[in-house]
């Protein structure tokens, strides 16, 4: 970095950055004008998970002494390195939230090692021991809020027929699918979940397609695992049928049709993380949790929802959040007869083999490749 | 780019003046400086405008963007790395501009050359790093350019339209990248973000010394540089040259046209191709879907603003480089949607395609008493 070209105004700012990095290093408390940088994959409204993250910087704007810059719709390329880099150096960032998975390797790695004084949090990569010690990598159990949906939505189903529509088969989302499914099986053991894949993560034009043709198949309720539910909620609550949303409330997308939904908590954990560097503890390099640490919660429930699956949804709900209930408790069948998870083997919140999840359980109707 | 002058001696002989002289003989290439440079400034004006209705100062628009493209050491890394791929995938779509064909499939020709390059290293992970780069860049161009010769050849043996062809192709070729990544070539340790394997650190080919800026950048310069001295200084793009003006009249002069265009379409895949081997060698170190970031569209921006030259495309790409860059501290600083920076793109487009009906008509710039 070049002072001598910078204006007198930026110098300074330079100048505080460095501090700051120092201070933080030294572990000392936020100085009065911290600034924290936030980046986004995806536009900011979106109704999903850029809104989400959103929400979470937002809940920081509102803390004293802190200043938030956002930058959205940044690719995951070397422009999101230069994106960190520009924060820095021209902003004065000492806390980067790049909030995309792809941003994690090699992009934040690169800039964890360039910075060693300033601090990286990232949204849903595995950091490991071999990871820069100054990032880290923070994510949510969300398919504890999904199997609540499912609760609400094996109730509330007519057909009995449920539908997902989802991105792409990979473990993070598979585990939401089944989630989904093992709880609509909790209300009705009949339930069966119908999975479209689209491919990507933000398909407009695919996800109305799959929403549209699960509907004419008979589904009567949805759900998704997309970046922007938006078009799954409209074209659903469009066509009669109700809805279950992902990432951040859609309710106002579709008052009646919205039952519940899995959210992100984050503007319960960033500002957590905050007063964690303030108090001079460090943030764990490996941050996870669900409704229990508070970082995802469930949506109110819609007026379609009865009292009946409400009971029933709020008591599994109160089971998780004390701790007390596991998911995927064996014996789970596959849709292909095949047993993942033997009798008497519990795989609870943070077993490591549900990271590697490569299954539909049984009542998914769909195939992972 | 040569200028309609009067051949020297009826130059001489009707206008002895100096001055004059110098017009006739530069007067072409001041317009080709000048009447871009305008419709920069007046894009740049009226961009202005649309900000000043949304509240935000113009004064303080322009001082950003200076900054965030130019002002500083760090901003010019910045810039010039955004740049780097656009020129490589521009001359994709300038270098068949010369023979009258429209080829906007450069992404395609990207992703390929990615996977090639990709392909290669893996395949050879036996042989010294020196070894590994130079068959990447090798697959890298050949699977490239054979991508973009593919359209050519439909052209050329079957009728059908290339703009429509590389357009698709690009599909078939995000489509293949996503099939490999997802299945055969997918490195089983990548959970939620599907890659191959990487390359190896030993094989990547880092930055320009002294800069953050990596090597994508001096290839793209040394190939614009030789594809204007190909078209323009050579037999070759002279009968290329020929072909795009009047394709009849070059085949009754016995050109033969259909090697002309294989090969030009050859390189222009090879271009990108590249463009996509430097992408996995210097940035992503693998291949996966982020590689799909839209370079090879940009680059068709820079080639029409370019005029299709090979040489205006490295300071046309180092603009839309610096756009880019400083697009983040807009959203930063002004508070501007990510959304601002294409409108000014698409500004400056409509601008410079206006912009053209003036060419020819500057009175002052013919030389005439």
């Amino acid at each position: 970095m070049d002072f001598g070209r910078i204006s007198r105004r930026h110098l300074l700012q330079g100048g505080a950055a460095l501090t700051l990095g120092t201070a933080l290093g030294a572990r000392s408390a936020l100085a009065a004008d911290t600034t924290i940088g936030f980046i986004y994959v995806g536009s900011r409204d979106d109704y999903g998970y850029n809104q989400a993250h959103a929400a979470g910087a937002a809940a920081l704007k509102k803390l004293p002494g802190l200043k938030v810059v956002e930058e959205e719709k940044v690719p995951e390329t070397d422009a999101v390195e230069k994106t960190m880099e520009s924060m820095i150096n021209l902003d004065g960032a000492t806390l980067l939230f790049p909030t995309s998975f792809g941003y994690y390797n090699p992009h934040m790695i690169k800039m964890a090692n360039k910075f060693p004084k300033l601090r990286f949090e990232h949204c849903g990569g595995l950091w490991s021991d071999k990871d820069p010690k100054n990032a880290g990598s923070y994510f949510g159990y969300i398919d504890e809020a999904q199997y609540i949906s499912g609760i609400v939505a094996g109730y509330s189903t007519k057909s009995g027929k449920l539908g997902f529509v989802a991105a792409k088969p990979i473990p993070q989302v598979l585990r939401n699918i089944n989630a989904f499914t093992l709880g609509a099986k909790l209300a009705n053991p009949k339930a069966t979940t119908q999975v479209i894949f689209t491919g990507d993560w933000s398909m407009p034009v695919k996800e109305a397609e799959a929403t549209n043709s699960l509907i004419d198949q008979g589904v009567d309720v949805l759900t998704c695992h997309v970046d922007g539910p938006k078009t799954m909620v409209e074209n659903a609550a469009r066509r009669g049928a109700m809805v279950c949303g992902y990432h951040v409330n859609q309710s106002p997308l579709a008052p009646k049709a919205y039952l519940t939904g899995a959210e992100w908590n984050w503007e319960a954990l960033y500002p957590k993380f905050v007063k964690m560097i303030a108090a001079g503890e460090s943030i764990p390099n490996f941050y996870r949790g669900g409704l229990k640490e508070e970082i995802v919660k469930v949506s109110p429930y819609g007026e379609a929802v009865s009292a009946e699956a409400r009971k029933a949804a709020d008591d599994i709900k109160a089971k998780l959040t004390a701790g007390t209930y596991t998911i995927f408790k064996g014996p789970i069948v596959d849709n292909k007869g095949k047993t993942v998870i033997a009798a008497g083997t519990d795989r609870a919140q943070k077993d490591p083999e549900l990271e590697k999840m490569d299954y539909l359980v049984e009542g998914v109707i769909g195939a992972t490749s | 780019m040569t200028s309609e002058v009067a051949d020297p001696v009826e130059a001489a002989a009707i206008s002895p003046a100096a001055d004059a002289g110098f017009l006739q003989r530069y007067g072409g290439t001041i317009e080709y400086l000048l009447i871009p440079g305008a419709a920069l400034v007046g894009a740049l004006g009226v961009f202005g405008i649309f900000v000043a209705v949304f509240g935000k100062s113009p004064l303080d628009l322009y001082f950003y963007m200076y900054q965030g493209a130019f002002g500083t050491w760090f901003s010019w890394q910045n810039t010039l790395t955004r740049a780097a791929p656009l020129i490589l995938t521009a001359l994709c779509t300038a270098l068949p501009a010369q023979l009258g064909m429209v080829i906007i499939g450069g992404e395609g020709a990207l992703l390929i050359g990615a996977l090639a390059a990709t392909g290669a290293a893996l395949a050879m992970q036996w042989a010294p790093p020196l070894v590994v780069q130079l068959a990447m860049a090798a697959a890298g161009m050949i699977g490239g350019g054979l991508w973009i010769a593919l359209s050519g050849g439909l052209r050329q043996y079957r009728g059908v339209n290339e703009t429509i062809s590389s357009l698709l192709l690009v599909y078939i070729g995000l489509a293949i990248l996503n099939h490999l990544v997802e299945g055969p070539m997918r490195d089983p340790a990548s959970l939620n973000k599907p890659s191959t394997r990487e390359i190896g650190a030993a094989n990547m080919i880092g930055s320009i010394p002294g800069t953050d800026v990596h090597w994508g950048l001096a290839f793209g310069i040394v190939a614009a540089i030789a594809s204007y001295i190909l078209i323009y200084h050579t037999v070759f793009g002279f009968a290329a040259r020929v072909a795009g003006g009047n394709i009849r009249a070059a085949r009754i002069v016995g050109l033969g046209v259909g090697k002309l265009i294989m090969t030009i379409c050859f390189l222009a895949g090879a271009s990108a191709g590249l463009a996509g081997m430097v992408e996995v060698a210097a940035v992503q170190g693998r291949t996966n879907a982020n590689l799909a970031a839209g370079y090879g569209f940009t680059g068709i921006l820079v080639a029409f603003l370019a005029r299709q030259n090979p040489l205006a495309i490295i300071p046309v790409a180092i603009l839309l480089g610096g756009i880019s860059a400083s697009g983040g501290l807009l959203q930063r600083r002004l508070g501007l949607p990510d959304a601002s920076v294409q409108v000014l793109q698409g500004i400056i487009f409509v601008f410079v395609l206006a912009s053209d009906a003036v060419y020819g008509r500057i009175g002052f710039l013919k030389g005439k008493s």
